[in-house]
């Protein structure tokens, strides 16, 4: 929540009071649902939060309040595993929902229960660079120069730099096969001077702090950056080939399930597919799956070829072979030269 | 000492009323805050086995983190002493103005979040920063290195120091260094060999405390670190890093190595003290 003035917040207080007032003699109580999400996605869900309440007001009554809990998709993930009562989660990656769903706390086959491999928006990596790109960074080729330093958070602690870390890897696949792709991931992790443990901590390494060259980033997380720093400090890089990153949301089933959540709960992801929850989704620069609202804000999004993460078979192989201990980010992670 | 002082007074008559409830207290205590949790914690890397444990601790990247830890807070723990000292002997031996002040800054860094400390130090450091930009061009680097994580140890192991050897410093009587000098002894002789044996207990102890604390500081590394693996990685990241990969097994298995070494650590020191101690009579 942000800090407002003292005067405000106490007529604010004021006034929650004596809206809570009236509500005690009805039996009707109000509704808290918890929603465990990832770092980048504070600013959509404020918006989209606010969208909702308002939308289940007008059609069901009755009032309802949704909680928020962010942090590093892994980290959240397991706080879910361990008992935080998430009526919905909404991470970065399928590997950390599937994680919930082996501990027994959601059914298996949950990423078929909504559209799209519940995934109601995408994303992609993408470069910020300083204003005026003044090491010239145009692709994925540039990253691996000498004196370039890159910013990128620990693959192993966050969802986003794995994310980044196979775009890297599609990339130089693409070029050519796995053991270019090896060399180019290893001269790469070489120019990486410092590896925070998640995407909010590594954006502000590089816009705060002034660190690095290139911040390899969610697409919403840099045109955030730059709608928020002054006009002009960065600049958005398109590389030639990038990955389609889907961070899927699911119910947690035993959690509304003994709550008695569960309507408002899938309720409220179902809203996430409606036109005015795409329209949210895209403000905050999240790539829209419906056609007509991905249309509407075609221009505020590049045009990239995207791989998949169905290249590496999917998320629990691409961990496996990954970024599991002893995995190839294990494997070409050596003190530099 | 505190061993035989407490066997001594094994249900003698004492000021506090009812040697029962307090010592059921303490008992409940430390179990409920301290053994509890611990022996959970080595309750389950014994459950994961030994094959997992082994395979956890020796591995390469915790090897290496291990080395990182015990290297960085053992430097920084000697550091802190030396410098730890000097402020000490500034504060008890000299009057200025602004002494008291200066008295109080000590204390800052176990008030102060370490996360703090940790992002201030980072911004000073760094190559862009104001003194990372001076060492830059000498091309030492401070910030995102292995001398990062000292001088962030050193800055929260630094009061442990200062705190332990200033009472005794103030003790010290001054008579001694007087005959010391009647007796014809240089300023360095008496300090050396009358004064520093004196403050060698307190000063173990405030290594003792300032290494205790670097080992298992986590919130002020993580932000100087750099935290590359093999390299600037401390065991504490580590653990969280298994946390966050559901691997409860290996997080605990580094946990309870950490918690081992710590132990044996503490003990050997705590020998070396009731050792001095006999050797130079307290």
């Amino acid at each position: 929540m942000e800090r407002l003035p003292n005067p405000a917040r106490r007529a604010m207080l004021a006034a929650g009071t004596m809206a809570l007032l009236p509500l005690r003699g009805r039996a009707a109580a109000r509704v808290d649902i918890l929603n465990v999400s990832y770092d980048p996605t504070r600013e959509l869900y404020k918006k989209f939060n606010a969208a909702f309440a308002r939308h289940w007001t007008d059609q069901e009554g009755g009032d309802i309040g949704i909680r928020m809990s962010h942090g590093g998709s892994g980290a959240q993930a397991r706080s879910v595993i361990d008992g935080l009562n998430a009526d919905v989660v909404t991470l970065a990656l399928a590997y950390d929902i599937d994680a919930i769903a082996a501990a027994g706390r959601l059914a298996r086959d949950w990423q078929a229960r909504m559209p799209d491999g519940s995934t109601p928006y995408t994303s992609t990596i993408v470069f910020l660079v300083r204003k005026g790109n003044p090491k010239q960074i145009k692709d994925w080729s540039d990253l691996t120069r000498r004196g370039v330093q890159v910013i990128t958070p620990n693959p192993k602690t966050s969802g986003g730099a794995r994310w980044n870390f196979l775009a890297a890897y599609a990339w130089a696949l693409n070029e050519g096969g796995d053991a270019k792709a090896l060399a180019y991931a290893r001269d790469l992790l070489k120019n990486v001077p410092v590896l925070d443990t998640g995407a909010r901590g590594a954006t502000i390494t590089f816009t705060e702090r002034g660190i690095g060259d290139v911040l390899l980033a969610w697409e919403n997380e840099a045109f955030l950056s730059i709608a928020e720093a002054k006009p002009g400090t960065f600049e958005v890089v398109v590389p030639s080939l990038s990955i389609l990153a889907e961070p899927p949301v699911a119910v947690v089933d035993q959690v509304v399930d003994r709550r008695g959540t569960r309507k408002l709960a899938e309720a409220y992801l179902q809203y996430l597919y409606t036109p005015d929850g795409q329209e949210i989704c895209a403000q905050n620069f999240y790539r829209p799956r419906l056609q007509s609202v991905a249309q509407k804000y075609q221009h505020q999004f590049p045009m990239v070829k995207l791989s998949t993460i169905e290249q590496f078979g999917g998320w629990t192989q691409a961990q496996q072979r990954f970024f599991a201990d002893g995995g190839i980010f294990d494997q070409i992670y050596r003190p530099g030269g | 000492m505190a061993v035989a002082a407490s066997l001594s007074g094994w249900r003698k008559p004492s000021v506090l009323p009812g040697f029962g409830p307090s010592f059921g207290l303490t008992i409940t205590y430390l179990s409920l805050i301290v053994l509890l949790p611990l022996a959970a914690m080595v309750l389950t890397t014994i459950g994961g086995g030994w094959q997992s444990f082994l395979h956890a601790v020796l591995q390469p990247r915790a090897l290496a983190a291990f080395r990182v830890t015990l290297s960085c807070a053992g430097g920084s723990a000697a550091i802190a002493a030396a410098a730890g000292l000097l402020i000490a002997w500034v504060l008890v031996r000299h009057r200025f103005p602004g002494r008291r002040l200066m008295d109080a800054f000590v204390d800052l860094p176990f008030a102060l979040p370490t996360a703090v400390a940790g992002i201030a130090l980072t911004s000073l450091y760094a190559p862009n920063g104001w003194i990372g930009s001076l060492l830059a061009p000498l091309g030492i680097r401070v910030a995102f290195t292995p001398l990062g994580i000292v001088v962030a140890l050193t800055f929260i192991g630094l009061p442990f120091v200062v705190r332990a050897v200033q009472p005794v410093l103030q003790e010290l009587e001054h008579e001694q260094e007087e005959a010391s000098h009647m007796l014809g002894a240089s300023g360095w002789q008496t300090f050396r060999r009358v004064i520093f044996p004196a403050l060698t207990p307190a000063l173990l102890t405030g290594f003792t405390m300032a290494l205790a604390r670097g080992l298992g500081e986590y919130g002020s590394v993580i932000f100087i670190a750099g935290n590359k693996p093999m390299i600037s990685e401390i065991v504490p990241l580590l653990i969280v890093i298994d946390l966050d990969q559901f691997n409860y097994a290996g997080a605990t298995a580094l946990g309870t190595t950490m918690l081992l070494i710590s132990f044996l650590l503490l003990l050997a020191i705590n020998r070396l003290q009731d050792w001095m101690r006999v050797r130079h009579g307290d």
